[in-house]
């Protein structure tokens, strides 16, 4: 294993000025170890252009769950700026069970942040950007605030920034606690002061987004990447990866292992790797029986996969996501159908209602995991819950919730299908043909 | 009733954003703060500073689920029902609070001093169970933690 523990700025493009784990990194700071050089360069010897260049040369993948690359999206912002105004989102709002990257980031080195928005709020020649932050982060808010005057002052943020002619100005946008408004166009309406339900594509934000302006929505990790790409040149960028997925990411391990936390990794590393040299492996007594590679929405893997190498392409390959990339173990005192029931409460809690499969399938499939959790299933009741798993798969709704709901359940019926049948009283009548297809949304007994 | 500050601060966010609409959440957010909850007069004052009908701003009020529709205690309790938190025992240390406070989910205490409300991931899993206290984070809660908690709150 090579140790990434060690860091430095070779590495950690993100986390090498982080020396001691409790303060964070305040202009001065940041500004000594090498901060805004980027953008002053950028500023003054490259055009927007090439900024897009540089980072569409360097395969930066959206760090949001999606996976899109970056430099592509912002090659789809209109370069001719024909509507007045043209607008960058930093997506913020980070509320996927099991996943604290972004809160960490925000936390830690607020600037890093605001440096990647001034970026690429340059490369697609933006003049005002919101960050969308979640309603909790009070004290991620309170550094940004904090920050984004120390910006101000310097004169990185607002008119004619360092006499180059550029203007930028940055908001913070809490939310009111949606998880739908991460969603790339939920996101867009709940700005807007629209009910958040996601948007029918086409058009593109990028064409019309925010009060129908050109938009582009980034990730708090994409955006924190972008400096480090402009200082350090693509090439570098590749070549700290251990496969074809460039740079590092941040990853963890939460649960019972012993040491849970997060860490800024190559991609390629295993996920094994993370939980046994980072995470210290599982606390005593407990044995890793599953395990997420990257928040509640990604499906469910055993241990058998935990050599998989963590990227975008192998995770998928196996019937996953990356995700966040921010791990959960299962532990062996867990019950798969306990732990479901508590992950499709979550989703069918947050679903926005926009559309029936979702609306209603995430309903019923808490119903009959609830019956199974009591030993109260009927035959058929599996049968049932992958239909509904069908029913909700990639295609069928209107935006990507649902297949992210319903794929940890999907893997858990594969996997762990024997204590799903431990749940069903071979005594009850049996339901399945009598259903065909009307839905039960009756969550009154949850 | 609104009182001038709270109008200061909803027409100075008005700068931030190209319409009206976008104030809505944060005017609510900050009239709550001291109101407690959102109640049907609250929702037409608002509308009537930013010019937003009443009706779009109640369609928003109910889509939240951080904008309280009836009173809430002086100290909003949220309990993290994250699958991490779930793993980690969370319902011990909610069975704990519930307890000790005498509420169920979503209910405030008979003095108005405390509301107990599920939340989803609070992003601290790391440091999991965890529970929030208005602005306050607690981590590796435990049953006996929580207890101490809540005694210093009150
Ligand atoms: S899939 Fe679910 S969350 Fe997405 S639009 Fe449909 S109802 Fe809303
Ligand atoms: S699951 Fe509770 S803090 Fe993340």
């Amino acid at each position: 294993m090579k140790n990434y523990f060690y860091k430095n700025e070779e590495t950690h493009p993100l986390t090498w000025r982080i020396k001691k784990f409790k303060k964070p990194i305040f202009i001065d700071e940041y500004e000594r170890k090498r901060g805004y050089l980027a953008f002053k360069f950028a500023l003054k010897n490259l055009s927007p252009d090439e900024v897009i260049s540089i980072i569409k040369d360097s395969k930066l993948k959206g760090r949001g769950g999606g996976g899109f690359l970056t430099g592509e999206k912002w090659s789809l912002i209109p370069k001719k700026n024909y509507f007045g105004k043209k607008y960058l989102l930093c997506n913020a709002d980070e509320m996927e069970p099991g996943t604290y990257k972004d809160k960490f980031l925000m936390e830690k080195i607020p600037h890093l942040l605001l440096e990647g928005i001034l970026l690429s709020a340059y490369a697609i020649q933006a003049s005002c950007s919101y960050i969308f932050l979640r309603e909790e982060y009070f004290f991620s808010k309170n550094l940004l605030e904090k920050s984004i005057l120390e910006a101000k002052k310097k004169k990185y943020i607002g008119k004619n920034i360092l006499n180059s002619g550029f203007n930028m100005e940055i908001f913070i946008h809490t939310g009111a606690g949606r998880y739908i408004c991460g969603e790339e166009t939920a996101l867009i309406n709940s700005l807007e002061g629209k009910r958040p339900n996601p948007r029918v594509k086409p058009p593109f934000p990028s064409q019309s987004g925010l009060w129908n302006k050109p938009t582009c929505v980034n990730n708090v990790e994409t955006l924190s990447n972008v400096p480090a790409i402009i200082l350090n040149g693509s090439k570098w960028y590749k070549n700290i990866s251990k496969n074809n997925d460039t740079g590092t990411k941040l990853m963890g391990f939460s649960g019972k292992v012993k040491k849970p936390g997060i860490w800024e990794l190559p991609f390629g590393i295993t996920s094994r790797e993370i939980l046994e040299d980072y995470a210290g492996g599982m606390q005593d007594g407990y044995k890793l029986k599953a395990w997420f590679p990257g928040g509640a929405g990604t499906g469910i893997l055993i241990e058998h996969y935990l050599d998989i190498s963590m990227d975008f392409n192998s995770l998928s390959l196996v019937g996953s996501r990356l995700g966040t990339g921010i791990c959960i173990a299962v532990d062996d005192k867990i019950n798969i159908v306990s732990l479901l029931l508590n992950i499709e409460i979550f989703f069918s809690r947050e679903s926005c209602g926009w559309c029936t499969p979702c609306r209603e399938g995430l309903p019923w499939s808490v119903k009959i995991l609830k019956d199974l959790k009591n030993k109260k299933g009927r035959i058929g009741d599996i049968e049932i819950l992958e239909e509904i798993c069908k029913n909700l798969s990639v295609g069928k709704t209107f935006c990507a919730f649902a297949p992210g709901a319903i794929s940890p359940l999907y893997n858990a019926i594969k996997y762990f299908r024997k204590e799903f049948e431990d749940g069903i009283n071979f005594n009850l009548p049996v339901v399945k043909n009598k259903i065909s297809g009307i839905q039960s949304n009756n969550l009154n007994n949850i | 009733m609104i009182n001038e500050k709270e109008k200061e601060f909803i027409l100075k966010e008005l700068e931030k954003y190209e319409n009206s609409d976008a104030v809505v959440v944060e005017s609510l957010k900050f009239v709550q703060k001291r109101l407690r909850w959102i109640s049907l007069e609250t929702m037409s004052e608002i509308s009537k500073i930013i010019s937003v009908p009443v009706s779009k701003i109640e369609s928003i009020a109910t889509f939240y689920n951080q904008i309280f529709r009836k009173p809430v205690g002086k100290n909003v309790i949220k309990y993290c029902d994250g699958v991490v938190c779930y793993i980690n025992g969370y319902k011990k240390i909610k069975n704990a609070i519930s307890k000790h406070l005498n509420i169920c989910d979503g209910c405030t205490t008979k003095d108005n001093n405390f509301t107990l409300i599920p939340i989803c991931c609070l992003g601290n899993c790391d440091n999991s169970p965890t529970i929030m206290i208005n602005e306050n984070l607690f981590s590796n809660i435990t049953v006996k933690s929580v207890v101490n908690i809540l005694e210093s709150i009150k």
